[in-house]
């Protein structure tokens, strides 16, 4: 829909040269949500995938004033932020915390259940690749079952990923969505909308990880989308409790054109030990998300 | 004009973080420093201070946010004690290395396990190195005063100071403490002025990743390493006892009480038999020099004020015509001795007279000690040295040993 491509942001908040690996979905996602919160807004971010993108010092590719904080901590260090500016009276400004699936499912859940609760009023945003990335890809309680990491490295991930949108969803915070950075769109229109609310508001990004899951860098955008095709990644968004699908999931939602898991598993390096018994029981654990989904649509 | 009040070290601590108009605090309840996070709400809720108050999930947070809430230009406050400064840890690093002037009270107790809930200095004692300024109060009223101080030189050096008093000892006793006028306390420490403020008219990336080696930046300057900044952070510690000693003056000229400074003495003028101490610990040792005065050993009290930077210089003149030392301490560095005693001794390394120096373990997880018990430590030591033993092991005082 090319209006709806005019209609975002021209402006290029990071700069060419980043330290983030050949076809990086986070670099994608990130410069669409720079785009969407534009300058008045302070970044603060843990060790990750994401502090590494942002440099070296004393040179840095993003032009958003950046506060890197400990690994537990990302939460926190945005509370102190928000605390800080409203002290200063500069609470005009958006404070955005973001860290990965590790420094959000594992390390820092404390500091974000304390900061949701708290009802602080910031954006959080989850990058999830799936696990430690970073460091290597080892396991993480985001990794979904049957993969392969450097931890679970022979007999593959014997559990289902964490379901952290449940967790987010109990601290009944003001907004909460999912995004893909194979839908840049969507993913902007979600930044935009939760700019403008205030409260804790919580953005789960689903990110392909090429070296991480084992696939080639030009297939990022396609593994997004077919994590979106498959139901395995749906894209929805909960205001004030209420459930609606967004994008591609909407369409498929309303068509039943949902693709097996299969299509999607077996593109990553990372599945390539995944039993049959594993490959149903993913089937079988997306179908039932993908029903209670359904179901919360037609509430 | 001063405006005396009984109260417990915890008031008077909270009371010099209000006077200090501090912007945002955040601070998790732990025995016994409770109290200080509950005045401090009170201040806030009822309007008394302006202030941010963060109700955080743990310590590890509070101390996070009071980082991050200064990187945007506030002046911020928290507190805790034992495990809770050990939860901390991880983040004192991070507030020494991002050179920022926090203050946090550390009210001194014992660590676990097994549990205690009482007095030691264990928890500051093992925080030595950090790059937190260490500074112990032996009163309420030193505790008030040493807040307001404390401002005024992590904001004149950019390091971050930890205000240390015993647990129960002094937190929840009272004692009467002069109050100063708040309209004094703005004039001796203005409102805070970073010299570098985190915000979007000035986009920046703090506390990134760095190389080992030095790097330049797009204008071709080259810039520190991750070396230089430990250095710089070093340098700024060695000047820090110059500007500790300055505060004090001033603050002695402004308001008439003088703290000490580095550390204070009690009856050195003519003392050749010195009993050394921090904070409470080195209050009841003046008792101890009293009494060993009537029995004519010429005894003296020096407690040591800053734990860190530790004033080697200042207490090498100090000690100058000292004959013995016996150091009391509510801490130990497990599989050596007292971390006082080690710095001491390192301290007196190139002094002209080598004095002889007793260490004596007391007092931990708030076992009583008596002024009494220190003279009887202290006079053995004094007649062993007499007889020319200067080594003695490490002494637990007051301890069933075997």
């Amino acid at each position: 829909m090319p209006e709806n491509l005019f209609k975002i942001n021209a402006k290029e908040y990071i700069l060419p040269g980043t330290r983030a690996c050949q076809g990086c979905g986070l670099s994608l996602a990130y410069r669409y949500a720079l785009k969407a919160l534009r300058e008045n807004t302070i970044v603060t971010l843990p060790a990750s995938c994401l502090c590494v993108l942002h440099g070296i010092y004393p040179s840095t590719p993003v032009m958003i004033p950046c506060l890197n904080n400990s690994f537990a901590s990302t939460a926190a260090s945005a509370s102190g932020l928000v605390a800080g500016l409203q002290a200063m009276n500069r609470s005009d400004i958006t404070v955005m915390a973001i860290a990965g699936d590790g420094g959000t499912f594992d390390m820092g859940i404390q500091a974000l259940s304390g900061a949701a609760e708290r009802g602080t009023d910031f954006i959080y945003v989850c990058y999830d690749n799936e696990g430690y990335m970073n460091t290597g890809t080892q396991r993480s309680s985001a990794t979904p079952l049957g993969a392969l990491t450097t931890t679970t490295p022979i007999a593959t991930k014997q559990q289902h990923k964490k379901d952290f949108i449940k967790i987010m969803e109990a601290h009944d915070i003001a907004y909460l969505a999912t995004a893909s950075p194979s839908y840049p769109i969507d993913l902007y229109d979600k930044f935009v909308k939760a700019k403008k609310i205030r409260g804790t508001r919580y953005i789960h990004l689903y990110i392909p990880c090429p070296p991480g899951w084992a696939y080639p860098p030009k297939d990022t955008v396609k593994m997004g989308r077919l994590a979106v095709e498959t139901g395995i990644a749906p894209l929805f968004e909960i205001e004030n409790g209420r459930f609606r699908f967004t994008g591609r999931s909407k369409s498929m939602a309303e068509r039943g054109n949902r693709l097996p898991v299969i299509n999607y598993l077996e593109k990553q390096g990372r599945f390539r030990r995944m039993n049959i018994e594993q490959l149903h029981q993913t089937q079988r654990w997306v179908d039932g998300k993908w029903q209670e989904y359904l179901r919360r649509a037609q509430e | 004009m001063n405006d005396v009040q009984i109260m417990t070290g915890n008031s008077a601590a909270a009371i010099g973080a209000k006077l200090s108009a501090v912007q945002v605090v955040a601070a998790y309840p732990i025995t016994p420093q409770s109290q200080l996070a509950e005045i401090l709400s009170q201040y806030i809720e009822g309007g008394e201070l302006r202030a941010e108050y963060v109700r955080v999930e743990g310590e590890h947070t509070a101390l996070t946010v009071c980082i991050s809430a200064s990187t945007v230009g506030a002046r911020v406050f928290t507190a805790t004690s034992a495990n809770g400064l050990l939860y901390m840890h991880e983040q004192l690093h991070w507030a020494a290395g991002s050179r920022l002037p926090i203050v946090m009270c550390c009210v001194n107790r014992g660590v676990g396990a097994p549990w205690t809930i009482f007095n030691d200095q264990q928890d500051s004692l093992a925080q030595r190195d950090t790059g937190w300024i260490q500074i112990y109060c032996r009163n309420n009223q030193e505790i008030l005063d040493t807040v307001i101080q404390a401002y005024r030189i992590a904001e004149a050096v950019y390091v971050p100071v930890m205000v240390c008093y015993d647990g129960f000892v002094l937190s929840h006793t009272m004692m009467p403490v002069a109050v100063p006028a708040a309209a004094r306390v703005r004039e001796f420490l203005p409102p805070y002025q970073p010299h570098t403020i985190l915000s979007p008219e000035d986009p920046r990336n703090l506390n990134p990743v760095l190389f080992p080696w030095r790097r330049e930046n797009s204008a071709g300057v080259l810039c520190d390493g991750y070396m230089e900044m430990r250095y710089k952070l070093q340098a700024a510690l060695e000047k820090t006892p110059a500007v500790i000693q300055e505060t004090n003056r001033d603050f002695a000229s402004v308001f008439g009480r003088d703290h000490g400074g580095l550390f204070w003495e009690y009856l050195t003028e003519d003392a050749e038999f010195y009993l050394v101490g921090l904070g409470s610990m080195a209050s009841e040792a003046t008792k101890a020099a009293d009494m060993l005065r009537q029995e004519g050993i010429r005894a003296g009290t020096v407690g040591v004020r800053v734990f860190r930077p530790f004033p080697a210089q200042a207490l090498r003149e100090a000690f100058q015509k000292a004959r013995g030392i016996v150091i009391f301490e509510k801490g130990i560095s497990y599989g050596y001795e007292g971390p006082l005693c080690s710095d001491l001794k390192a301290a007196l390394y190139r002094a002209e007279r080598q004095a002889p120096i007793h260490n004596y373990i007391a007092g931990l997880g708030g076992r009583d000690v008596k002024a009494r018990e220190l003279a009887d430590a202290a006079r053995a030591s004094w007649q062993a040295m007499e007889k020319g033993i200067h080594e003695q092991p490490t002494s637990w005082l007051n301890c069933f040993t075997g």
